[in-house]
């Protein structure tokens, strides 16, 4: 009887560290997000402590409380410059984890990653291509656009040739990530020699990655698809369990897998398309996130997706800030510094995969 | 009513019990199914009937097509001719989540990609429950199912760390958790140990009892004629013969199928079949 009690006791302890753990990660990830925000805002050349980047926010919306920043151009420096940026890593973290937890989910595999595979490269092409000939069917739009199409055409390429038998092996995978990423930047590289200078520099940056000149209108369409893509991910995120157990084993308990894969791709387009139409390439966030995300409160998709969200924004802001601030007044491209963390931690995944899986199965 | 559907959940089946006499109704059916791939026929007019509160085995050596068989059964190949039945409707007519609520597979080889926890494996077996008014009952079925599969003490292991025969228990216990009226099983016993083996296939025969129609791929031929009321013996695709085990499983037509020497024995009124060995062991 007291064992039994005992079990209880423990299987209670149990579950209710488990909801905790889960409720832990989104409060942290929560107050993170909220803090590193009000400093990356606050961080620049015109220098404005928290408090009054708070205060700067309230009264905005009509709240008259807090100090306003001292400085007499910290207001517009805070408006014009510094939240259109924050919000964009904001939106732009977000989008990629979420798209990384997506593209996971259904190549079933955790080194699928829309840099990795160059899904991303895919989009910047369409994106430089935009910017190379000077097209403009969408207003604001059109880069969004572009790097959407990008997007969906190597999500899909990436999908037909290194999926067989209903499962995407590591070796193929990283390798169709390399033919791919082989024939985009021989694409960018196309673009650059076709394009005048001003257009070559636009393309610089779109290698490069970075959240420098974010502007409103552009935050605006980014917000868009970033919100439709997380909101459209959580939605399927029952069925995206359900895929780990394999293709037949999924449609067995009910998924329809070729219609559900159909759907998860176009997300996952969005979702690149919207971090790369404005910053550029920033590979390995949908790497890292997800992975740690995983480690702490377990592969189920329906807290994997908003809780990638989260650390995602959290992620991108901090690497933003790092960005800015590593050296006095100059502003390193943020796809560069993800890939100096996020490559070796690659590395380290791959490895893990290798022993785990007994070989590159 | 919510007491009577409680007691029935935790039975695992719906259906009303039915006397387990080759009467019931047929509630998956192939007729003349027919699937080549290339030009290799894999199966060649094969006509098969799974009624409710029965037993059928798939018996046959390598390469008869069982497997292939029960995924054209199951919905996974489209037969080149022929068709499938669940219920008396086309199974090609049928959805992904409507036949998932009237048939469960279990696969031979079981897969995961991410490390979920064996409850939550077993949970997804009532996915396609998911907004019906079943879904009440999920936490009591995937106990129930758990408790059945014999893998109480494996709750909160990781699906991916098991051994391969806790990991065919784990997904034995999620095709009962799915609780269909029709149970596919690809060699469910395989990797099992002879308690589990007896243990799984008890499962399966109290389902059938309660009213489910099950169809399962085997090869130990005494397993099967222990457990199935109904036998078919598959040979290059072909039916060679089908109906009750006493019937079916004799020394003459098993050694002409299995191409080696296989004697048929009575023990205490069961059937078991042996291999025929030189004297002095096999060497």
């Amino acid at each position: 009887m007291t064992t039994v009690s005992a079990g209880l006791g423990l299987l209670r302890e149990r579950v209710v560290g488990q909801l905790a753990t889960k409720v832990g990660l989104f409060v942290v990830c929560g107050v993170l997000l909220v803090l590193v925000v009000l400093l990356s805002a606050g961080q620049g050349a015109v220098n404005v402590p928290p408090s009054e980047v708070i205060g700067s926010v309230l009264h905005k919306f009509g709240l008259g409380i807090g100090p306003m920043p001292t400085h007499p151009r910290g207001d517009d420096a805070l408006w014009n410059v510094r939240f259109p940026r924050v919000t964009m890593a904001v939106l732009a973290g977000a989008a990629l984890a979420t798209a990384g937890a997506v593209m996971q989910g259904i190549f079933g595999n955790p080194l699928a990653e829309p840099g990795v595979v160059g899904v991303s490269s895919g989009a910047a092409v369409a994106a430089a291509t935009v910017i190379v000939f000077d097209l403009d069917f969408a207003g604001t739009w059109t880069i969004a656009v572009a790097a959407f199409l990008g997007g969906l055409v190597t999500t899909f390429l990436v999908y037909l040739l290194s999926r067989e038998g209903g499962r995407t092996e590591v070796v193929t995978l990283v390798l169709t990530g390399i033919a791919l990423n082989a024939m985009t930047s021989a694409g960018l590289a196309f673009l650059l020699f076709m394009a005048n200078t001003s257009a070559r520099e636009e393309i610089v940056f779109w290698q490069l990655g970075s959240l420098n000149g974010a502007r409103w209108e552009q935050v605006g369409v980014v917000a868009v698809l970033a919100v439709v893509g997380v909101a459209a991910s959580v939605a399927m995120s029952r069925k995206l369990d359900l895929l780990a157990l394999g293709d037949r084993a999924a449609r067995h308990v009910g998924v329809d897998v070729e219609h559900l894969r159909l759907k998860a791709i176009v997300v996952v387009a969005m979702l690149t398309a919207a971090a790369v139409a404005f910053c550029g390439i920033i590979a390995f966030v949908g790497l890292v996130v997800p992975h740690l995300v995983r480690l702490v409160i377990g592969p189920g998709h329906r807290l994997l997706i908003p809780a990638s969200a989260l650390g995602g924004a959290v992620l991108l802001v901090a690497a933003d800030l790092w960005a800015r601030t590593a050296i006095v007044n100059a502003d390193l491209p943020i796809g560069m510094l993800t890939s100096l963390v996020g490559g070796p931690f690659f590395f380290w995944l791959i490895r893990r995969a290798r022993r785990t899986a007994g070989g590159w199965a | 009513m919510s007491a009577d559907a409680t007691k029935n959940a935790t039975m695992g089946t719906r259906q009303e019990s039915v006397p387990a006499s080759g009467t019931g109704q047929v509630l998956l059916a192939g007729h003349s199914v027919s699937l080549a791939f290339g030009s290799a026929q894999i199966l060649d007019g094969v006509d098969v009937e799974v009624r409710s509160g029965e037993i059928l085995a798939l018996v046959g050596p390598n390469g008869a097509g069982k497997s292939t068989l029960l995924g054209v059964l199951a919905g996974d190949h489209e037969p080149s001719s022929g068709e499938v039945t669940l219920r008396g409707k086309p199974l090609a007519s049928c959805g992904a989540k409507e036949a998932a609520r009237q048939r469960g597979v279990l696969m031979q080889k079981q897969a995961l990609s991410f490390g979920f926890l064996v409850r939550d494996v077993v949970m997804m077996g009532r996915a396609p429950w998911h907004r019906s008014p079943e879904a009440e009952f999920d936490e009591t079925i995937v106990d129930a199912s758990i408790k059945r599969a014999d893998v109480e003490h494996l709750g909160s292991r990781n699906f991916p760390t098991l051994s391969g025969g806790e990991q065919a228990r784990t997904a034995f216990a999620r095709l009962l958790a799915q609780d269909t009226p029709v149970l596919m099983l690809d060699e469910p016993t395989a990797a099992l140990d002879i308690h589990h083996q007896e243990q799984v296939l008890s499962v399966v025969r109290e389902a059938a009892d309660a009213g489910a129609a099950a169809v399962v791929v085997l090869h130990d031929l005494s397993l099967a004629a222990a457990y199935a009321d109904q036998i078919c013996v598959l040979a290059h695709g072909e039916v060679r013969a089908q109906g009750r085990p006493a019937d079916v499983l004799t020394a003459e037509l098993l050694s002409e199928v299995y191409a080696h020497p296989v004697q048929v024995l009575h023990h205490e009124d069961q059937i078991v079949i042996v291999p025929v060995r030189r004297p002095g062991g096999s060497r």
